[in-house]
């Protein structure tokens, strides 16, 4: 289920419609209006990226770098072929709103794009989308045949010189795949195995182009954004942090189900949106960003905010905005163990630490949770974790290294029961 | 299942074509994984001659097509039963009930993780994040359908549905 | 230029550089596994992570740019901490059993284990163990040790221009592997053993048969094609155990091809010939040196008194050294028999007439790469030339334009840029088109006789590209023939047009000479062609096989056996058994000094590195034995250094004198198509010369499978067969039956069997007529 609370990305979207995400009911509800009036007024490049720049709109898909500056980064007077990026390619455990997002308001996502395409003067993008949720690559099909007969792709847009192609690609099972250049590599028809950066994909991208990058829910944001002006979105969060964001929430709570909500809003708020605890049980921990964030302990999250800030001074990241709710009667251990596993089975096997390392890792926390464990293995999970990260291509390291370290910093006591007892200190889940 | 040394159907072909079409001429590759699921599509599983068919016609190594079939955990390298059933377990899910799901259906269908029932009918996968955490329990059939909720009952009522 | 200062030591390099090639200039060694400097950059290993400073995090030399004012810690706590943290992770599933593998003592992992490895593992888990692949003949597998650097996979890819070997799988459970089913079958795929860091791919014919610290190492010259790829080859005790290649940038760079490489195996062959033998009453005597020579002598003295010298043929092959040629040929001067001749699948009497000096490659080897344009002129160019190919493949990917005119278009891993696909006996037609078209793009007159020839789209084309790359700023068009066109029977004419273009054009014309010693046989006055299309009393062949050495293994193999005398200098025992009178062990390169004038005519000396096998003796002893058994002037020489110094009295002055590709008074007659099947007879890549014929693991290959009748889908129709049917073959008289296959590539009218081979020696002339019917 989702809940919009003051809509950016689901402005207008009715969840109860079946037919809520087609073209008719997008422009019923202002759809398209922003690309009509850039086309119309002939805006610049320039003010809208500076319109971006202004909504303070922080890239979704985890890393958070404000968007108006990534897209000024694309050298616009570059003569060859250039392309956009979106990155749908959602497997993040606990993450699930750009599903949502293109179910449910396919067309707001191809509108941004549309209008990245004019703001950074790219005629050619595509949209990667996790191979999992293959009904979303058909509706996004759906909703690109849609677009072109209207006339907002393809040749001459609105009767302007502006031309703009829009396809979908789809994953086909790989996590690794959400991280960007493991994504263009995936685009280009290879294994989904990062590229060493530099060269970032601004100047080298698919197929060596100069490349853009974004997120489903960036993207959906910028129709909004052009439409209603980056100062208006920006106060619907707060400075540094603006506009709402959807978060994901997952796991033990009466109402799992995302949430667009301004940055900004108590966790606690938070959670009471997705209906509370579920069956009253008490908080026991929270990541508040997707599997790679480290763990935080549930009084901790309760006395923080959701945004990028907020979460990071708590020791955490904001992420994806995926908010995984762990009751008490959670063992830390083998949830760890599940979360390991996922990296060592998600390593693309290219770099060595990370091929090597998140095997290890994982053994070590499965002995533990097997009552197999040793005193000095909490050390050795520190050390191979810190032999990985910082050291590898991509960031699936450090994600892989995240967990582990959260989980000591804040569980310790945990799983040093574990080890000494063989067992776990809470009836498992 | 076609036979495996067949070449693709015109059906197949067509829909790999529209495929090639989203990139550029000289970048034929780009559609390998749509090749690759069609062609698993038409033929059940991916075969190493039905890989060969597919990097034959996209014009690439044979290899390079295989290191694709063999990254992506949706490919299925070995014959899997009609309805190739994959339940996630990931640490939102399970905590929805995901593991429960899968022990249930490994009981339900006797048998295990990776194995498919002996009238080939089912195969049971675990799978990982299937970027649906809020609709769990979740369960991908075939790929392509996925099923929200998979309580216990709701599992019962799917595979009647099957039967 | 960039400044930078690594480890304390300022230098300045230029744009583009990385630290890891900063640091090698200044003679700072950074652990690596993946980077090579030939491949593209992966930097998967991990291990060259240095510490930048301002960077948070240690960085990999081999892919980090130098940025000006940069300073790199190879050696700071950071960077060795990285280091040791990656070795760690090399380590935990990598099997810590060096004394059985057959890398050990010459394994980078080992070596940079002993720097950077701890003493003892920390990681107490089940090691990884990954089973092996087939990847044939060639290439051993030992997968449980592969770190995954993916060097051999970028080799596949980049430099033999197929993705033959690749990763599959994902995370641990990655594995290195060809396609299901299929083998590594790149003529240069040997290359792959020395870029593994590990002992994954190890040489299968050298596995287990000798340990690296029992190897002393000589440096030595590929006898094989005329590219000259420098060798390194290891020896113990007396036994040539392994060939691996000797860096040299301007030749083979750091590579050698599969022949180069694996062809030592002839050398310790029981084939080897180690005793001289006479034939008496039909039976094979072995005997000593004395009663040998003195037999040929005396056969010598009383054919030439009783039917004239001119009655004796002296025939050699381009594979033979320098000294031993520059006797062979002074020997057959002084017999009165003329010069010897050394290239028998030439066929074109009027080439070698016109010829004006030694044809050669027109320019340097790495400048051909630097070319803009390069039109390939009659070759199976992968085969004939594998290393050349390559340099090609790497400049067609830095915006080279490749062309060819070729009786097939086999896949050549590159891309072209045109192509004139046409029957053999239409060479020379497709040349002239080519000339016309290139003349009337520069608005000259068309030469006469070419004016008749219909120019293609795809004529023009080429000849638009060679004129544009030869007047672009700095630019180089050439023009390059092959062996298809020195063995085509019009090759004279070829040689002209060739000639033609090349002047039109502004283009550098050039010969990519079929073997390792094609140059220096030429230069010393040698006669190119086949001396034994007429009938002989006396015929001498040195390390020469006429069934596989000739244009036309018949007509030569009938000469041989009506002869009255043949002797045969061979290191092997070989179908002369049948034919010849004297069989006289000489030895290969491996066993004698020599030289040899590769296709650039640069000399190259080398030694013996090993003692000659039995009785055998370099051919150049036993020529100069043989000259003073015979009383003949000017034998007496006591080194081969002493030989050369007399074949080349100026040294690589005297050949650059003589390298001229030149070709006066051939008249150029246009010629239909033949009306009929055209046999398209190439010489197979390892049948070629002696050692390869030989070379069991090579035979193995692929390349060396058994020939079959390939033909286009059109002819195949039109002569009703299909492929696998089975086809008896006829030329003449002479007829077998072979399988059919289907050759995309291929003109109409074209039967594409090879010559050289046990199995189609029985057929007649590499590009004459030839009948064909459902067996």
């Amino acid at each position: 289920m989702t809940v919009y609370v003051k809509g950016v990305v689901f402005d207008g979207v009715d969840f109860d419609d079946p037919n809520s995400w087609n073209i008719d009911a997008y422009i019923q509800r202002g759809g398209y209006a922003a690309l009509k009036k850039i086309i119309a007024e002939g805006i610049t490049q320039d003010t809208i990226i500076a319109e971006l720049k202004t909504s303070s709109l922080r890239g979704r898909g985890g890393a958070g770098f404000p968007t108006g500056l990534k897209w000024s980064f694309m050298p616009r007077s570059f003569p060859g072929q250039k392309y956009l990026v979106c990155n749908t390619d959602e497997g993040e455990p606990g993450t699930f709103k750009d599903l949502d997002i293109i179910v449910n308001n396919p067309h707001a996502l191809i509108e941004g794009m549309i209008i990245g395409g004019y703001a950074m003067g790219i005629t050619v993008g595509y949209n990667y989308i996790h191979g999992e949720v293959f009904a979303a690559y058909e509706r996004f099909e759906a909703a690109l045949e849609e677009a072109r007969r209207a006339g907002f792709l393809g040749d001459n847009i609105l009767g302007s010189d502006f031309c703009f192609q829009l396809h979908g690609h789809h994953g086909y099972g790989a996590y690794i795949c959400g991280e960007e250049t493991a994504l263009l590599e995936s685009l280009e028809g290879k294994k989904g195995q990062p590229r060493f950066k530099p060269p970032f994909p601004a100047s080298y991208g698919l197929y060596g182009k100069p490349t853009t990058i974004n997120n489903t829910e960036t993207f959906a944001s910028v129709p909004y954004i052009i439409r209603e002006g980056g100062q208006k979105f920006l106060e619907l969060g707060k400075p540094n942090n603006g506009g709402t964001k959807l978060f994901s929430v997952s796991g033990h709570v009466n109402r799992p189900g995302n949430f667009e909500v301004p940055l900004g809003l108590p966790f606690s708020e938070l959670l009471e949106m997705a209906g509370g605890m579920r069956g009253g049980k008490k908080i026991k921990a929270v990541i508040p960003g997707g599997s790679s964030a480290p763990v935080l302990p549930g009084h901790i999250m309760m006395e923080t905010t959701m945004d990028y800030d907020a979460i990071a001074k708590a020791g955490s990241m904001l992420g994806s905005g995926a908010v995984i709710v762990m009751d008490e009667t959670v063992c830390m251990v083998k949830a760890l163990r599940r979360l390991s596993y996922f990296y060592f089975e998600e390593s693309c096997g290219q770099c060595t630490p990370c091929r090597e390392g998140t095997g290890w890792l994982y053994r070590v926390v499965d002995r533990i949770e097997r009552g197999l464990g040793r005193p000095e293995d909490l050390d050795l999970l520190e050390s191979v974790g810190k032999n990985i990260a910082g050291r590898t291509i991509c960031a699936l390291g450090d994600a892989a290294v995240m967990p582990v370290q959260g989980m000591l910093k804040h569980f310790r006591a945990e799983f040093l029961h574990h080890i000494e007892h063989k067992k776990c200190i809470v009836p498992g889940y | 299942m076609s036979d495996l040394n067949s070449g693709l159907s015109p059906d197949s072909l067509a829909q790999i074509d529209r495929e090639v079409a989203k990139y550029p001429a000289e970048q034929k590759r780009s559609a390998v994984m749509s090749a690759l699921r069609i062609a698993q599509v038409e033929k059940g599983w991916l075969s190493a001659d039905t890989i060969k068919l597919v990097a034959d016609y996209l014009g690439i190594a044979p290899m390079a097509a295989h290191e694709v079939a063999t990254f992506y955990n949706m490919y299925d390298r070995s014959p899997v039963g009609k309805y190739k059933l994959t339940v996630c377990t990931n640490l939102p899910c399970a905590l929805s009930g995901g593991a429960e799901a899968g022990e249930y259906l490994q009981k339900k269908l006797g048998i295990h993780y990776n194995e498919t029932t002996a009238d080939g009918k089912f195969t049971l996968k675990e799978g990982e994040c299937m970027g649906a955490c809020g609709y769990a329990p979740v369960l991908l059939v075939n790929n392509h359908t996925m099923c929200n909720h998979m309580t216990p009952d709701a599992i019962d009522r799917k595979l009647a549905e099957f039967n | 230029m960039l400044e930078i200062e690594i480890d304390g030591t300022k230098l300045t390099v230029p744009n583009g550089t990385t630290v890891i090639e900063a640091a090698r200039s200044i003679g700072t060694h950074i652990p690596h596994f993946c980077y090579h400097k030939k491949l593209s950059i992966a930097a998967n290993c991990r291990m060259c992570l240095v510490q930048v400073e301002k960077a948070p995090k240690p960085l990999p030399a081999c892919a980090t740019p130098v940025n000006d004012g940069m300073k790199v810690f190879t050696h700071s706590d950071m960077a060795v901490k990285a280091q040791q943290g990656v070795m760690e992770f090399l380590l935990i599933n990598h099997p810590l059993d060096c004394p059985i593998c057959d890398q050990g003592g010459e394994c980078q992992l080992q070596d940079l284990a002993v720097g950077y490895g701890g003493s003892n593992s920390r990681y107490e888990e089940e090691k990884r163990v990954v089973p092996n692949k087939d990847l044939g003949p060639l290439i051993s597998t030992d997968m449980t040790r592969c770190i995954h650097c993916t060097r051999c996979v970028r080799f596949t890819e980049e430099v033999a221009g197929m993705q033959e070997i690749g990763m599959a799988g994902r995370g641990e459970h990655s594995e290195i592997m060809s396609f299901i089913g299929m083998t590594v079958d790149s003529e240069i795929s040997g290359n792959v053993i020395d870029l593994c860091p590990v002992g994954a791919l190890t040489s299968k014919p050298f596995r287990y048969t000798a340990r690296t610290w029992e190897l002393s190492r000589r440096k030595s010259v590929s006898p094989h094609d005329g590219l000259g790829a420098n060798l390194i080859v290891q020896v113990k005790s007396d036994r040539v155990m392994r060939v691996l290649p000797l860096e040299n940038e301007a030749i083979n760079e750091c590579w050698i091809a599969d022949r180069d490489r694996f062809a030592y195996e002839a050398l310790n062959s029981e084939q080897r010939l180690t005793k001289p033998m006479l034939k008496q009453g039909g039976q094979w005597i072995e005997t000593d040196w004395q009663s040998a020579l003195e037999y040929v002598g005396n056969g010598l003295k009383s054919i030439s008194r009783e039917y004239g010298a001119e009655s004796i043929a002296v025939v050699g092959t381009p594979h033979s050294t320098l000294e031993e040629l520059f006797l062979l040929n002074k020997l057959s001067s002084a017999l009165g028999a003329g010069a010897a001749s050394f290239a028998g699948r030439y066929a074109d009497a009027r080439l070698t007439k016109a010829q004006q000096g030694a044809t050669w490659l027109g320019l340097a080897i790495g400048d051909v790469a630097q070319s803009k344009a390069v039109v390939v002129v009659g070759s199976t160019i992968r085969k004939e030339q594998p290393l050349l190919a390559q340099r090609l493949r790497q400049a067609v990917k830095r915006g080279l334009n490749l062309s060819i005119i070729n009786p097939m278009d086999d896949e050549l891993f590159t891309k072209l840029s045109g192509k004139l696909i046409v029957r053999p006996d239409q060479m020379v037609e497709a040349v002239a088109a080519v000339v016309k078209a290139a003349a009337e793009h520069k608005q000259q007159t068309v030469p006469a006789e070419v004016a008749d020839v219909v120019v293609s789209d795809d004529a023009r084309s080429i000849a638009k590209q060679l004129v544009a790359a030869a007047a672009s700023e700095g630019g180089r068009a050439t023009v390059l023939l092959g062996n298809l066109a020195a063995h085509n029977p019009r090759a004279a004419e070829i040689a002209a047009l060739a000639n033609q273009l090349a002047a039109v054009t502004g283009a550098t014309l050039g010969w990519m000479s079929e073997a390792a010693n094609t140059v220096g046989a030429q230069v010393l006055g040698m006669e190119a062609g086949n001396a034994l299309v007429k009938p002989r009393k006396a015929v001498l062949l040195f390390n020469t096989e006429v069934e596989f050495d000739s244009h036309d293994a018949q007509v030569a193999l009938a000469t041989v056996k009506q002869a009255e005398m043949v002797v045969a200098f061979s290191a092997f025992k070989h179908a002369g058994v049948e034919y010849a009178d004297v069989l006289l062990p000489i030895t290969p390169f491996s066993e004698t000094a020599g030289s040899f004038v590769n296709m650039e005519g640069k000399l190259q000396t080398f030694n013996g590195v090993v003692k000659p096998l039995g009785d055998s003796r370099p051919g150049w002893k036993v020529l100069r034995v043989l000259g003073n058994l015979l009383g003949l002037e000017g034998f007496d020489f006591d080194n081969a250094e002493a030989v050369r110094k007399a074949a080349l009295p100026q040294g690589e002055v005297g050949i650059a004198a003589k390298l001229n590709n030149a070709v006066n008074g051939v008249v150029v007659t246009l010629q239909p198509a033949g009306a009929g099947l055209v046999r398209l007879g190439e010489v197979p890549i390892y049948q070629g010369d002696a050692l390869v014929r030989r070379a069991p693991s090579l035979q193995k290959t692929r390349d060396a499978a058994a020939p079959m009748v390939s033909l286009s889908a059109a002819t195949a129709k039109q002569a009703s067969v299909a492929a696998g049917d089975k086809v008896q073959v006829k030329q003449g008289d002479a007829q077998a039956q072979f399988t059919v296959a289907i050759d995309a590539g291929l003109a109409e009218g074209v039967v594409r069997l090879p010559v050289a081979h046990p199995k189609t020696v029985m057929l007649g002339a590499m590009f004459a007529p030839i009948q064909l019917t459902r067996a």
